[in-house]
């Protein structure tokens, strides 16, 4: 009974108050449209950076005459050595087989198997990947490197690769990362802005509320259901607008280009819920706390 | 939510039962009856500091019984407003000691101020309706604050609004009425949960004088039917003419409260009126 008396005043106000109602409406559309665009290629780039970041690797070349008792000694060191992931072993023969794949011609002229046995290492975290390389081949007194077994002939982390594949990468999420964050803040204060001239349109309205004797939240449960149908309306909308664009435009594309069709971006079902979720719940707290300037009389 | 809100409509009837509407019923009391009738306002030594230094209300001391009219005079700046505001706990006093009903309205903690308010009727100068509502249902507000059920509301309003004269202007919004009507709507919406006080804050002061009658005469059957009204006003010709407890305002502190003329106690509606037209100053009326 209360709620229904409560959601008829909230229907009225938006009838009665149809331009600032459209302008949250519009607001939260927009907000959320951008959003929604967003979310998806923020995690598309940082999904991309890790795979990246994922291919930073140490390799242990092993000395050619290597036995299968100094392979087993070796990778047992190999996985004492902390913040590694995984070794992976490749053997000679394996080696020349996927080189061979490459370069059939070459490996023809070679004839015989100038591959050694070799470790990939994958490190925990790649930010770490050049003290792993120092621990398994500390540096001499004279210069040069003196691997810690002698069956170990060279480690190699392609340094070069390794420090720009790193820089670049953790730019790219830090870019994202702040992205994001500057988009929701600025969402947030935008959407609140607006319900704040809402209501301040109306804070005559409050007050005479307060004088007949309403209480608070009397007066607060219309605004607070006016926020969450304007949130869901305007949300609605935009997930409507999205889903358009993503069977319009994303979709044929997905097959062809790898950065949209990357593994970590959350399925669409989520990010409407999410998008619903936020969108209700921004503009629903906005009012209520919005309020609570003009019920001070 | 939904034992939550049975919860407070329950504690809402229960202070219903408490509050001085209640009192005033279970006694019932005409106003002609003994003037010995406890105080519905008393204020003991009130005072009033605003934060810039002014001073709205200095040692203030006055009470206004049972079924009483009184008026507050003063010009601009005296403190009847801020008297007003006191009442409706809107302002806090800076010291001294504020009783409505018996009650002490610094005892009375902000959460349960508008259950405290509901007890009061309250009409202003600038009429302070909803201007999203008709006529009809800025009346039934009042009672919809309290928790009024819809056949509450379809018994209360039409009722009152006939004793306003408004009955024809129902479904009309407020800017579509006369300052008149606007201020009757305003009545009718302080007098709906029939408050044992009503408080005027200058209730003609933007209406002509022919009209501000019609006001006065409104607020008089009010006051008639046992209810205390405080009149704030600074138009001294319909003092004068009404011959009731003048209280008078100066700088913030009282210089004069008194029965002006002959306080004729008992008197009919039409009486009155016409006693106040016959007073008009040549002119005033043909203007």
């Amino acid at each position: 009974m209360r709620l229904s008396f409560f959601t008829r005043e909230a229907t009225r106000a938006l009838r009665r108050n149809a331009a600032p109602s459209f302008a949250a409406l519009a607001t939260i559309l927009l907000t959320m449209l951008v959003i929604g665009v967003f979310i998806p290629i923020v995690q598309a780039t940082t999904g991309a950076a890790n795979d990246v970041r994922k291919r930073v690797l140490v390799d242990v070349y092993l000395t050619r005459d290597a036995k299968q008792s100094d392979v087993a000694r070796v990778r047992a060191q190999l996985l004492e050595t902390p913040n590694v992931k995984r070794v992976e072993f490749v053997s000679k023969q394996t080696a020349y087989q996927q080189q061979r794949q490459k370069d059939p011609e070459a490996f023809a002229l070679l004839g015989a198997n100038p591959l050694p046995d070799t470790f990939r290492v994958t490190p925990e975290d790649p930010d770490d990947v050049l003290k792993i390389a120092s621990a398994l081949a500390p540096e001499a007194a004279g210069g040069g490197n003196t691997p810690i077994d002698r069956s170990i002939d060279e480690v190699r982390t392609r340094r070069d690769d390794t420090t720009k594949i790193l820089q670049v990468t953790r730019f790219v999420k830090l870019m994202a990362g702040t992205l994001a964050a500057l988009l929701i803040a600025a969402s947030v204060f935008l959407i609140a802005n607006t319900i704040r001239l809402s209501l301040y349109a109306r804070r005559r309205e409050v007050e005479v509320m307060k004088l007949v004797g309403a209480t608070d939240w009397f007066i607060r449960w219309p605004f607070v259901i006016e926020g969450i149908i304007v949130g869901a309306l305007g949300t609605l909308l935009a997930i409507l607008l999205l889903a358009v664009g993503k069977i319009a435009i994303i979709d044929p594309l997905a097959s062809d280009f790898s950065l949209i069709s990357a593994p970590d971006t959350m399925p669409f079902t989520v990010l409407i819920a999410v998008m619903m979720a936020a969108g209700i719940a921004i503009s629903a707290v906005g009012s209520g706390l919005s309020l609570r300037r003009f019920l001070r009389v | 939510m939904a034992v939550k809100t049975g919860n407070s409509r329950l504690s809402r009837r229960a202070a219903a039962e408490h509050s001085p509407v209640a009192a005033a019923r279970a006694v019932a009391v005409p106003h002609r009856a003994a003037p010995a009738s406890p105080s519905v306002i008393e204020f003991r030594g009130v005072e009033k500091r605003y934060d810039v230094g002014a001073v709205g209300l200095d040692e203030a001391t006055f009470s206004i019984g049972r079924g009483e009219w009184a008026f507050l005079v003063g010009s601009t700046g005296s403190g009847k407003s801020t008297i007003m505001r006191l009442l409706i706990k809107e302002l806090e006093p800076t010291a001294g000691s504020i009783r409505v009903a018996g009650r002490d309205l610094g005892e009375i903690e902000r959460k349960r101020v508008p259950y405290y308010r509901r007890n009061i009727g309250v009409v202003f100068q600038d009429f302070k309706l909803l201007p999203n509502r008709t006529v009809h249902d800025n009346v039934a507000y009042a009672l919809q604050v309290t928790g009024g059920t819809r056949k509450d509301i379809r018994a209360k309003v039409p009722d009152i609004l006939r004793l306003t004269g408004l009955s024809t202007k129902l479904h009309n919004y407020p800017d579509q009425l006369s300052g008149g009507e606007q201020q009757r709507v305003a009545i009718a919406r302080a007098f709906v949960n029939h408050p044992p006080l009503l408080l005027a804050d200058e209730p003609t002061g933007n209406l002509d004088p022919e009209t501000s009658i019609g006001i006065m005469q409104l607020l008089y059957r009010i006051n008639r039917a046992g209810t205390t009204v405080l009149v704030a006003t600074h138009d001294n010709s319909m003092v004068d003419k009404m011959r009731r407890r003048v209280i008078e305002l100066s700088q913030g502190r009282i210089v004069r409260d008194e029965a002006t003329g002959s306080y004729v106690r008992d008197e009919s509606t039409r009486e009155f009126a016409a006693r106040l037209r016959s007073d008009l100053p040549d002119g005033s009326l043909g203007a």
